[in-house]
């Protein structure tokens, strides 16, 4: 949008996501509407809309921040024949996002949003990454992450198992509810969407943060977690916002490190840690707060390889594997940061193999719990 | 044969004309009289079916091959004089045999084209009449299908009438008429006319062609029926009498013929569209009266005498009557009437050289060559002799055969100037848009008409139109609720072209590919003017394109008159013609996509503004007012910037 000042101003590393009221959510959505309006009536010129690039080629990363931080490359929207329909469906978006979201005090999924607009007509989105895109588009342009717009991601946020007691509250009554986390038998607790309410009691020493769900598991099996005083956290993959959001602010709260524990392969350093750690190109314009600049790199890292004696159980990079982390190498400003990362992937180029969580399992199936972890945790080789 | 034929309708207005032609005739028929007289069919032949004329021509193609076989075996047998065997076999060949054999020449092919060249027939020269009598002509086509394989012709016109005398010659005797001398811009050209006509349905259906004619509001009309002798080429009045008709004149003819009928190309329709295109100063009626799928007698009794529009049906016809097109004339102006010209000498053969030598007047080549011939100035006339080495005194009727092809050679050495051009009449480019619009629905018109020029001493002239149906638009001949009836059909960008040839105003149906119009057609480059073009193939797209020769003799291909032969020239005019039509075509072509473009922008931007209004209205509670002034200004300020390059 033009001409708006940034929401927030550089907030400390950790610092919570301003709390917008629903009506101050509200009065952006005016101003912006104001703004295009006033282009056409008054200035008589074609409206524009503006909002920050989001791509790596848009963020800088800077160690004291500790996240990718927007260098102020923006998009113009320029109303035109071929922006048309896109600023319609903006201007659209903005309408139902403060009519029906804000001022009702409702919820909406991304593919809730999709299906809503089915009934503009021809301003309808044909295919759900349209709306998607254009929520990422509005987010930016007012400056104010989703979740408080009222749109509620899909998929959920992680699990958690260890010595947690979260202390949440009742959605209707707002009473307090304690959710011992080391008492869910064989089950884990699900992070909620919103955590930013939540207040945390705990005496682990640390945080690990497992990439699959199948050694989340036998972790919880075997309750790793007590033998190491951690909470693990299993993140299906790329971590959500809402679990990069609980794990940093669980991190800040009690002051806990953070270790990451993931295949190691482009997407497990590139794409899971990095975003992790420091945000994604996609979210530039909210990586402030869903980042998680105390983690540290477990491994499995392409020197485990040789020192566990794991060459046996690798598989060959694939040609997207090698494009990927070429490309990180060329472009990720976080990788381009660490000398360390880079001679790590340049090692697993060179190797021309990447390892899952699982290949551990070659020395016996605890061996990872066993032996693995336990010989990191204390010669702490950690990448940045 | 058929291109020394000329039927004179036109001239029977005229007693002393017709008498002079006559004598003028006596030439023509000799050269079926040199063969010895041999009755091989019997002249007669009314009321036979086609089954009966099939076993005839069989019967007639077994005598050839026993004469083929006999000749091959006098050697073998015995030393008889092969000249006096031969001679037993040489005999007269008569006018129905000649004519069985080489229908094909006439356009009597097939069934259909048999119906199409008969309803051609009695049309020009109900239009040449009509036009040198200066009448606007009304024509009235009727076809009625009185069996399986059997139509009844009725062609009536309001044209002069034909003098009772004239009736049986011009309709029933064969090679009566003729243009031999006299070059002038008509339709005749076509065909032998239409005593063929009136014979291929005597031959086939034995039915006797019936004629009514009326010369004056004061007059009877005269009421014929005819056969032709076949034997002897005569006409034999079947009937004779005088009838009352309430049309002030005019002649009605109708033949029964072997016939097929089939909608679409090539068919009588299409033929009239075609022929209400190029004379705009027609008006057709037209109605085609089949029978049902079941086989009923002949709705109308025959020979009746009626002006179309109060004919009775019968009460038990099973085909309800069919309701008449009517193709009305889009001007009151009747073609200029072209001048006759005398031949010109670049333009003569040998052979017709010899014969005005021959029949000549003139005391001496020199007055011969400045007579006989335009634009043979008396200087021209000595040079020419002097190059052929005649003295220009001698008589023409004297020089030889040597000499005579001497002159000829002496001819075509010598400059002359042109013939003059003034002796063709051209449609006319407005003309030519009439037409088009009366009957081709279109988004787009024009005609080009160019100079005249001249190809082998012979003036013509290339008229052209084209018409261009928008897409999606209702196309091709909608124009009346009974266009259904019509040739031409709607059009699209993935067909050819719908090509219109014409000469002297005469459609050209069959043997498109062989005609020069088409090779011209093809040979101009489209995709310069904004339409696809297959390799070697006429233009796609939803066009009209209509091409007209005139001259005073129109080179066709073959005595059928369905394609012209490819002079230079002609394709040289032609080209010019269709590349002249091709860029202004062009302009329109791109000025429409760019208009096209402009309203898909200007649709596209209309059906997202009101999203982008009501937005801001459900934001900011705007009134409907508002909102519509967002509506407004938005469009006028992208339609500045995205309508306006």
């Amino acid at each position: 949008m033009k001409k708006t000042k940034p929401v927030d101003t550089q907030p400390a590393a950790g610092a919570a996501p301003r709390v917008i009221s629903k009506k101050d959510a509200a009065k952006r959505i005016d101003e912006v509407a104001v703004e295009v309006h006033t282009d056409i009536i008054r200035k008589s010129r074609k409206p524009e809309m503006r909002f920050p690039i989001r791509s790596l080629s848009n963020v800088k990363y800077d160690p004291k921040k500790g996240y990718f931080e927007m260098i102020g490359k923006e998009a113009t929207r320029t109303l035109t024949y071929n922006t048309v329909k896109t600023f319609a469906q903006s201007v659209r978006l903005l309408a139902t996002t403060k009519n029906d979201l804000l001022l009702k005090d409702d919820i909406a999924g991304k593919r809730e949003v999709y299906y809503n607009a089915k009934s503009w007509g021809e301003c309808r989105f044909d295919e759900q990454p349209e709306s998607d895109s254009l929520l990422d588009d509005m987010e930016a342009m007012l400056g104010v992450n989703r979740e408080q717009l009222g749109y509620i991601p899909e998929e959920r946020g992680g699990e958690v198992t260890g010595p947690l007691m979260v202390i949440d509250r009742d959605p209707a009554t707002h009473e307090e509810i304690r959710i011992n986390c080391a008492k869910l038998g064989t089950g884990a607790w699900s992070i909620p969407s919103q955590v930013e309410h939540l207040k945390f009691e705990t005496k682990a020493k640390f945080v690990l943060a497992v990439e699959t769900s199948s050694l989340f598991q036998r972790l919880v099996h075997h309750r790793y977690y007590e033998t190491a005083h951690c909470i693990l956290i299993s993140m299906s993959g790329v971590p959500t916002r809402a679990c990069r959001r609980f794990i940093r602010r669980l991190a800040d709260d009690q002051g806990l490190p953070v270790l990451a524990f993931t295949d190691g392969d482009p997407y497990g350093y590139g794409n899971i840690y990095r975003t992790l750690k420091v945000g994604s190109g996609q979210s530039a314009h909210i990586n402030r707060f869903f980042c998680v600049p105390q983690v540290h790199y477990l491994g499995v890292t392409p020197q485990d390889i040789i020192d566990y004696d794991l060459e046996d159980a690798t598989h060959p990079l694939e040609d997207v594997d090698i494009k990927r982390a070429q490309d990180a190498l060329k472009n990720d400003p976080f990788i381009r940061h660490y000398p360390e990362w880079q001679k790590a992937i340049e090692q697993m180029l060179k190797m021309g193999v990447r390892i899952e969580q699982q290949a551990f399992a070659k020395h016996g199936l605890n061996y990872v719990l066993e032996k693995y972890l336990p010989d990191k945790l204390k010669k702490k080789t950690f990448l940045p | 044969m058929s291109r020394t034929v000329q039927k004179h309708v036109k001239k029977a207005g005229k007693k002393t004309a017709a008498g002079k032609k006559g004598r003028e005739e006596k030439p023509k028929a000799a050269p079926a009289a040199l063969v010895k007289p041999v009755a091989a069919v019997s002249g007669r032949r009314k009321g036979k079916d086609d089954e009966k004329r099939r076993s005839e021509t069989a019967a007639t193609k077994t005598a050839a091959a026993e004469a083929a076989a006999a000749e091959a075996a006098p050697a073998a047998e015995e030393p008889q004089n092969a000249a006096e065997v031969m001679a037993k076999k040489q005999r007269e060949i008569s006018v129905s045999e000649f004519f069985l054999k080489n229908r094909h020449l006439l356009g009597f092919d097939n069934a259909r084209k048999a119906l199409l060249t008969t309803v051609k027939e009695a049309v020009d020269n109900s239009l040449d009449a009509c036009e040198e009598a200066g009448i606007l002509p009304e024509v009235i086509v009727e076809l009625i299908q009185v069996a399986e394989n059997r139509f009844r012709v009725v062609i009536t016109d309001n044209g002069p009438g034909i003098v009772k005398a004239q009736i049986p010659k011009v309709f029933a005797k064969l090679l009566y008429g003729s243009k031999f001398h006299r070059l002038r811009m008509s339709r005749g050209q076509q065909g032998i006319g239409i005593s063929a006509a009136g014979m291929y349905g005597q031959l086939t259906t034995g039915v006797s062609t019936k004629i009514t004619s009326k010369i004056g509001p004061k007059k009877k009309a005269h009421y014929y029926e005819l056969q032709i002798d076949t034997r002897k080429n005569e006409p034999h009045i079947v009937k004779d009498n005088e009838v009352n008709w309430d049309q002030h004149h005019g002649t009605r003819v109708e033949i029964e013929l072997e016939a097929t009928y089939q909608r679409g190309r090539q068919s009588v329709d299409e033929y009239i569209q075609a022929c209400a295109i190029a004379n705009p100063h027609v008006t057709f009626r037209y109605r085609l009266w089949l029978l049902p799928k079941e086989e009923k007698p002949a709705p109308v009794a025959e020979g009746q005498v009626a002006a179309p529009e109060t004919r009775n049906p019968k009460p038990e016809t099973p085909n309800p009557e069919p309701d008449w097109i009517v193709f009305e004339r889009g001007t009151k102006l009747l073609p200029f009437q072209p001048k006759e010209i005398k031949p010109h000498p670049h333009g003569i053969e040998l052979g017709m050289l010899m014969q005005l030598l021959k029949n000549s007047r003139a005391r001496n080549v020199r007055s011969f060559l400045h007579t006989e011939f335009s634009r043979v100035s008396d200087r021209a006339a000595v040079e020419i002799c002097q190059r052929a080495g005649l003295e220009p005194t001698s008589r023409p009727s004297n020089v030889a055969f040597r000499e005579s092809e001497n002159l000829y050679k002496a001819i075509a050495e010598t400059k002359l100037m042109n013939p003059p051009l003034d002796c063709i009449s051209p449609i006319g480019e407005e003309q030519i848009l009439a037409g088009l619009k009366k009957e081709v629905q279109a988004s787009y018109y024009d005609a080009v008409t160019r100079a005249p020029s001249v190809y082998r001493g012979n003036p013509f002239q290339i008229e052209l139109g084209i018409a261009y149906t928008t897409p999606g638009q209702p196309k091709g001949t909608e124009r009346k609720a009974s266009s259904a009836e019509r040739g031409g059909e709607g059009q699209t960008a993935e067909e050819p072209i719908r090509l219109l040839r014409f000469a002297n105003r005469v459609p050209l149906l069959y043997q498109q590919g062989a005609c020069s119009i088409s090779k011209a057609v093809v040979g101009v480059d489209w995709k310069n003017y904004g339409l696809s073009q297959p390799r070697g193939q006429l233009p796609m797209g939803p066009l009209t394109l209509f091409v007209h020769m005139a001259s005073v003799w129109v080179p066709f291909t073959s005595e059928s008159k369905e394609a012209i032969a490819s002079y230079d020239e002609i394709i040289r005019e032609l080209t010019l013609g269709l590349q002249e039509l091709g860029r202004r075509l062009s302009v329109f072509l791109s000025r429409r996509r760019r208009d096209l473009e402009a309203q898909r922008k200007r649709d596209y931007i209309q059906l997202y503004l009101p999203h982008l209004a009501l937005g801001l209205k459900q934001i900011l509670s705007l009134n409907d007012k508002e909102e519509h002034k967002i509506i407004t200004k938005l469009k006028t300020m992208l339609e500045r910037t995205h309508l306006q390059t």
